[in-house]
């Protein structure tokens, strides 16, 4: 075989005896957000009423700055702006993952009664329970999404687990628990369901490190996870038939696979409210700026961390000095940006 | 054009006969819409009222209170049933529902917009409100599919739809997050409800259902081309994108007309085509009036159950659709292996 053997798209690196080729749109689309999340991370830390510029924060962060600063800058808007950054990249992540497995571009964690479950175990504890601590609420929230996972996957579990199964279970589960979450909304006191309303549309307001430090934790663990279950991805994306025939163990991959998205989805729903579409558009959007068959899982994660992060500073800019919950720009500045991409450079994508 | 062959335990005659069924259950609801309620009535009862009225108490529950949520159930379970099955075949996905293109989305916007800038409080006059936006997001969501360079494909579409729906709903929620009051309105709009409807609302929408069935009737044909793939279809004298349009226009009446007359009831039309594709098979000919009737029977039923758990109070249509029609499309799902699109 000659050495000019090109793959469309990928660039042949060599250094000495090694040599590889590189995914190269791929490669640029995940540094390029990963640059553009840092570099928005550093305005939203340096925004609010005491501004302060992109050197003084880096400043501070190499463990400079005066009290007043580092008091500011650390105990008070860091933790904010770690969410941001950690709930797009868990979103985003889980959102592609889901998409892959269940091979249909509307699926989210919405469809593995993540979403859902989350809602409805905030929204009871905020309008039944009575729940006004900062850390009650995402513990409910984490209960109700554990709660309503574990029971889609019990009852899709049928001599294994299959993709279109359990999508429309989880559909099912949903719809039950947005019934109820509407029964109880129609129910309670104004000012309960405006508070509740509030956390169901997603906010980032008033997060400290009580909220980040679980969720880093996390995804410390999980994201390695996650890029690990990329290698059966990219197998069962061909249909579990031919896993199978590829040699796949088809039930633990899929189990593996579906868990780590569903606890993905969960962490980051509980830290900050179901952040809405974050899940659906990342992905899809990663899908037509990096080209390729599935959702690429790092370039989601960066684009991800991007739009999260964008938009909880968008979020504090527009209707300052008051601020609106971070859930609703995710959406205004996402979908824009899809549907652009669906308008500019529409692929023929596998549904 | 036939495309599909009669497979066995599908003849004609025997769908024939399922249909039939279909009518006489459809029947059966409309009858214990009419008797049941916070005081049931005898048949017989119903049936006076209804031919000779007098001036009892029965003759004034059902022509004043049960006449206008039943014959709009009729109306809302049909549209939803057939734009469900409608959406499924156009997106070829199970997980379609009849608001996907943008019409749910879309009419609560503007219903937002008519409680929160216009100030309209009576479930009558967001009708007008909730038909424009439907209509105005469809022809968004169906314009960006179009445009796109694959043209309107399944997945084009759906994506289109996803994200216009996102984007109106953060609209949607903006509205509702900044305005206490808007929101007291507007969540008991949203669960989707036949009580509480004039006749009126029913006589308003029906024109608009009607044009949308016959779109629906001449897009079948069409639609089982389409749904051996665009290539084969255009192979075989189909115009794809003629199609499309057809298809499009007849879900945006019927979901546009039904969420404007009773708000948002989604779940009907994604549980009810898997149903009727379950008896009948995937040919739409066949599908889509499955579909229908089984939508009518599934939205009136549920909205007697409403009435009755929690009697003299009423459960929403839309609340009781989603906690009893879940689990029975989650038994469905697990008991048999649904027909793949």
């Amino acid at each position: 075989m000659t050495d000019q053997l090109i793959l469309p798209g990928r660039r042949v690196v060599r250094a000495g005896p090694v040599s590889a080729s590189v995914p190269l749109r791929p490669v640029l689309v995940t540094v390029l957000a990963l640059a553009g999340a840092l570099g928005v991370a550093v305005l939203a830390v340096g925004h609010g009423e005491f501004p302060i510029p992109p050197a003084t924060v880096w400043e501070v962060l190499t463990g400079g700055g005066t009290r007043i600063e580092r008091h500011i800058l650390l105990n008070l808007r860091l933790p904010r702006v770690v969410c941001a950054l950690l709930v797009g990249v868990a979103l985003a992540i889980a959102g592609a993952l889901t998409q892959t497995f269940a091979r249909n571009p509307l699926a989210s964690p919405d469809v593995l009664g993540i979403t859902a479950g989350a809602s409805a175990g905030a929204v009871a504890a905020i309008v039944l329970g009575g729940v006004a601590g900062s850390l009650g609420v995402p513990l409910a929230a984490l209960v109700g999404a554990g709660i309503s996972a574990t029971l889609v996957y019990l009852l899709a579990w049928r001599r294994g687990l299959d993709g279109f199964r359990l999508v429309l279970i989880g559909l099912g589960i949903g719809e039950i628990l947005r019934g109820f979450i509407s029964w109880v909304l129609i129910r309670a006191e104004l000012v309960d369901a405006t508070r509740a309303n509030i956390w169901i549309t997603g906010s980032l307001a008033g997060r400290d490190w009580s909220h980040a430090e679980p969720l880093a934790l996390a995804l410390l663990v999980l994201v390695p996870l996650a890029l690990a279950a990329t290698i059966a991805l990219r197998v069962l994306a061909f249909g579990a038939e031919t896993a199978r025939g590829l040699g796949v163990r088809l039930q633990r991959a899929q189990l593996f696979v579906v868990v780590i998205a569903a606890a993905l989805a969960a962490v980051a729903v509980a830290a900050a409210g179901p952040i809405e579409f974050v899940a659906f558009v990342v992905p899809q959007i990663a899908l037509r700026l990096c080209g390729g068959s599935r959702p690429p899982l790092l370039a989601s994660a960066m684009l991800g961390a991007l739009l999260v992060v964008g938009a909880d500073l968008v979020a504090q800019i527009v209707v300052a000095p008051k601020e609106l919950p971070v859930g609703l720009l995710t959406a205004m500045i996402g979908t824009p940006y899809l549907l652009w991409l669906l308008l500019r450079r529409s692929r023929k994508v596998s549904g | 054009m036939t495309l599909t062959t009669d497979t066995p335990g599908r003849t004609v005659p025997k769908r024939l006969l399922g249909l039939l069924g279909l009518v006489l259950l459809a029947a059966f609801a409309v009858l214990l819409s009419f008797a049941l309620g916070a005081q049931d009535l005898h048949p017989a009862d119903v049936w006076r009222a209804l031919v000779s009225p007098d001036g009892t108490d029965a003759t004034a529950v059902v022509r004043e209170l049960r006449a206008p949520r039943t014959v709009l159930g009729v109306i809302v379970g049909l549209a939803l049933g057939v734009a469900g099955a409608l959406i499924q075949g156009h997106t070829r996905n199970p997980i379609a529902d009849p608001g996907l293109l943008g019409v749910s989305a879309g009419a609560s916007f503007a219903v937002v917009l008519a409680i929160g800038v216009f100030s309209v409080e009576a479930f009558g006059g967001y009708i007008w409100f909730a038909f424009a936006g439907a209509l105005i997001a469809s022809v968004l969501v169906f314009g960006v599919g179009a445009g796109s360079r694959d043209g309107p494909t399944p997945v084009t579409l759906a994506l289109a739809g996803m994200a216009v729906s996102a984007l109106l709903s953060s609209f949607t929620s903006s509205m509702l997050v900044t305005s206490p009051e808007t929101l007291n309105v507007f969540r008991f709009w949203i669960i989707g409800s036949l009580s509480g409807r004039e006749i009126e609302t029913a006589w308003q929408v029906a024109p608009f259902v009607a044009a949308g069935l016959l779109l629906a009737a001449v897009n079948a044909p069409a639609l089982n081309a389409l749904s051996l793939g665009e290539d084969v279809a255009r192979g075989l004298g189909q115009s794809v994108v003629a199609a499309r349009v057809a298809g499009v226009a007849a879900i945006m009446l019927l979901t546009g007309a039904a969420t404007a007359a009773c708000g948002p009831i989604g779940f009907v039309g994604l549980f009810v085509p898997h149903l009727a594709r379950l008896l009948t098979g995937p040919d739409h000919r066949w599908l889509l009036p499955f579909s229908g009737l089984l939508g009518v029977t599934a939205v009136l039923l549920a909205d007697v159950a409403g009435r009755l758990v929690a009697r003299p109070a009423e459960i929403q249509t839309g609340i009781v659709l989603a906690v009893a029609g879940a689990p029975f499309f989650i038994w469905l799902v697990r008991r048999v292996r649904l027909v793949q699109l």
